[in-house]
């Protein structure tokens, strides 16, 4: 396969300004010297993606993923280095960005897309389309300010891919809409996949990453801390926040250029790591040297851990997931023993599951533990593996407690329980 | 610039290779293979990929002047008229003033004066707002990649139509007071008008991408263009001025006066517009000269080394341009 994007040594360096002195009085009061600080928001990156694939890039907020990003689209010029990229470009970074609200949905769409760099035939042929996916057809002569933010953004959405471009840039932009227009945009994001595409998503969320990456670039601090297969470049991207001690999903949705106030990381400082997680065991009825569990038995998934120093508010997290690291399951111990303080030495956490419902598979338990603020002291991904075998005729990857009743014809007021199954 | 595939939702799933008819893009599957155009993201821009660029986004120019337009209009009754109404107004008051009030010799002076503000009044329309435009489309400039110069390129163009329909008031005031112009210098103001929109777009340029990093820029532009409309001879004539700098014998204040890359442009339109008008033939102005007596070449040489001039400009500009724009999304 031929190389879509060649990143090649790729640095940016940004200037934070203590105080941005945007006009020449201030620049000439202080000596035409502003004083900055000089900040690499990308340091000799490099990396190759083949086309067809898709990338993730991931990694905390200020890291520079979006910086890596916008160098890509042609939005911001290395500073040193260069990027190659083979074929026509689209990059969502914002959807709707350059909507004039004064003008009609029909104009903000030929507008917005030859932004994007389709052509006016072009746009003339995706037209109905278009309207069609935005769902806009009643709507698409008034005014764009009048639109809800929900109409706004789909319409953005329904331009931006409409590019059908060799390689697609998507910044975070996913979340959008409800629930049913989301999933729309990921039938059309795999669509593109099954096409051949090249997408490169930027997100600071692994369970996106896991859903639609082939492959995940981490980044810290400006440089590229691995390139690997999803499930492997998660677990690197996960151990690198326990060892900076920095708590994941955090607010600010904008990572891009330093100046939009997103300069650095908001570190929470973990001195050394307080709480360790030793081991964990999948505990089953073992007998007849059984290394599965039926479906429907109980089971339980117990943390051994050691703690250097007291901390207070422990939480701690069981995350299941089936071999292809689709999530199936993940609660925290914050209902039932919340704001727990842990003494120093050593102690047992037990996550008990009654009656597992999984159906047939391989599954592994990853285990987390926070402190109140959130500062994830250590993760176990993968804490342990368990298998669960389906001696009942279900398919699917739960067995959910099911009665099926039917009414036979002129037996309407005498219904019968025909089965209960799993 | 036209790789994308037409490909549906429906087609091209999977591996598979469709034949196409001829002239139609690669199948996705051939994405990514040696025939698809590329492009190098990196500090060093070759002037010729960027003028290239900016042609290939000439659609986007379009659409951009047209929403100027739309925007500029919208929600009003006579939408595009104003553009007429506001230079006519205009018009009328210099004319009652300078006539009535001030006593102005000029014969003709409406004429005269509105051959001036053609010129002028795209100049000074265009400057402030391209100096503001990169900043004023900071969301764009910030999300999407595309040739930004495109912007300040659009208010000039946005200019151009208002010189359009300005045109118009001036065609409608000829017939309705009887005036020809001067076909004899038609090239000479056809010329003048290549100049205006060149010289136009190299400061366009320069000052929208200067604006980014000293917001002064599009506030010192306003106040130096009111000081510049009286520097060149729009309301006066520049006879007078010329009279009265060789009397002192100021020959190198009349060299500066000159180098004023407007004042050319201004005294072309005055030509073609205003020639006609046959001063010495009004009692008590035999004397009197309104126009500068150049000849013909005298008009195509100053025209020819403004357009020199002005091409140097544009070139330098642009390169000013390309050389921070890499910087503009995160200025803004």
């Amino acid at each position: 396969m031929s190389v879509a994007i060649d990143i090649q040594g790729v640095s940016k360096r940004f200037r934070l300004y203590h105080q941005k002195y945007t006009s020449l009085k201030e620049r000439i009061v202080h000596g035409g010297h502003v004083p900055f600080e000089e900040f690499w928001a990308l340091e000799n990156v490099s990396a190759e993606i083949t086309a067809g694939q898709t990338l993730g890039i991931l990694g905390r907020n200020g890291c520079g993923k979006s910086t890596l990003l916008k160098c890509i689209a042609g939005i911001l010029q290395p500073t040193s280095g260069q990027v190659v990229v083979r074929g026509q470009l689209a990059a969502m970074l914002e959807l709707g960005a350059g909507f004039q609200p004064e003008l009609s949905g029909r104009d903000n769409i030929y507008l917005n897309g030859s932004l994007l760099g389709l052509s006016t035939k072009e746009i003339d042929r995706r037209f109905d389309e278009i309207v069609a996916f935005a769902e806009l057809e009643q709507f698409i002569d008034n005014q764009v300010k009048y639109y809800s933010s929900g109409m706004y953004v789909r319409l953005g959405f329904s331009v931006a891919v409409s590019v059908e471009p060799d390689v697609l840039l998507v910044d975070e932009v996913l979340a959008v809409g409800d629930e049913r227009f989301q999933m729309k945009c990921m039938d059309r994001i795999q669509q593109f996949q099954r096409d051949g595409r090249t997408i490169v998503v930027v997100s600071h969320s692994p369970d996106l990453m896991r859903d639609i990456c082939d492959n995940v670039l981490v980044m810290d601090r400006g440089k590229v801390v691995t390139i690997a297969a999803a499930g492997e470049a998660i677990r690197v991207f996960r151990e690198r926040l326990i060892e900076s001690g920095f708590a994941p999903e955090p607010v600010a949705p904008d990572a891009g250029a330093p100046a939009d106030g997103d300069g650095g990381p908001v570190d929470v400082v973990a001195p050394q790591r307080r709480v360790k997680l030793l081991s964990a065991t999948a505990l089953y009825d073992r007998q007849e040297e059984r290394n599965y569990i039926e479906s429907g038995e109980p089971i339980s998934v117990r943390v051994d851990f050691e703690v250097a120093a007291p901390v207070s508010g422990v939480q701690f997290k069981i995350t299941l997931l089936t071999d292809r690291e689709a999530i199936v399951f993940s609660s925290t111990s914050a209902g039932s023993v919340e704001g727990m303080p842990l003494d120093v030495g050593r102690g047992s956490a037990t996550f008990a599951f009654d009656s597992m419902l999984l159906l047939d598979g391989r599954f592994s338990a990853t285990i987390e533990v926070r402190d109140a603020g959130g500062v994830v002291l250590d993760i176990l991904d993968p804490g342990c593996h368990f298998e669960v075998m389906n001696p009942g005729r279900a398919k699917g990857l739960v067995g959910l407690p099911l009665r099926v009743t039917v009414s036979p014809p002129g037996a309407a007021d005498q219904p019968e329980a025909i089965a209960s199954a799993r | 610039m036209t790789t994308t595939s037409d490909a549906g939702p429906s087609s091209a799933v999977g591996t598979l290779v469709e034949p196409r008819a001829a002239g139609s893009v690669p199948s996705p599957v051939a994405r990514g293979e040696q025939d698809l155009p590329y492009r190098v993201v990196s500090s060093e821009v070759r002037l010729r990929t960027r003028l290239a660029d900016i042609w290939g986004s000439h659609e986007l120019f379009v659409f951009l002047v047209r929403k100027e337009l739309k925007v500029k209009y919208k929600s009003s009754v006579l939408g595009l008229l104003w553009s007429m109404l506001n230079p006519a107004v205009v018009l009328m008051v210099y004319y009652v003033v300078f006539k009535y009030v001030l006593k102005n010799p000029t014969p003709d002076f409406a004429l005269y004066l509105f051959s001036g503000l053609l010129v002028w009044n795209l100049f000074s329309t265009v400057l402030p707002g391209s100096s503001s435009t990169i900043v004023a489309n900071a969301g764009i400039v910030k999300k999407v990649a595309f040739p930004r110069e495109i912007l300040p390129l659009s208010q000039v163009g946005t200019g151009a139509v208002f010189l359009f329909f300005q045109s118009i008031v001036m065609a409608l005031f000829l017939i309705g007071f009887q005036y020809a112009p001067d076909w004899a210098y038609a090239p000479v103001v056809l010329f003048a008008l290549v100049d205006l929109l060149v010289l136009t777009s190299a400061c366009a340029i320069f000052l929208s991408a200067v604006n980014v990093y000293y917001r002064d820029v599009e506030h010192l532009v306003a106040v130096l263009l009111q000081a510049w409309f009286w520097g060149i001879p729009v309301v006066y004539n520049f006879n007078l001025v010329y009279v009265e700098l060789l009397k002192h014998h100021l020959h190198w204040l009349l060299g500066l006066y000159l180098v004023d890359p407007i004042t050319p442009l201004i005294l072309a339109f005055q030509r073609f517009f205003y020639g006609h008008v046959n001063v010495s033939n009004i009692p008590g102005y035999a004397h009197y000269q309104v126009l500068a007596g150049y000849p013909y070449h005298f008009f195509l040489e100053m025209l020819a080394a403004v357009l020199v001039a002005s091409v140097l400009l544009l070139l330098g500009a642009m390169r000013v341009f390309s050389r921070i724009e890499g910087n503009f999304a995160e200025e803004l």
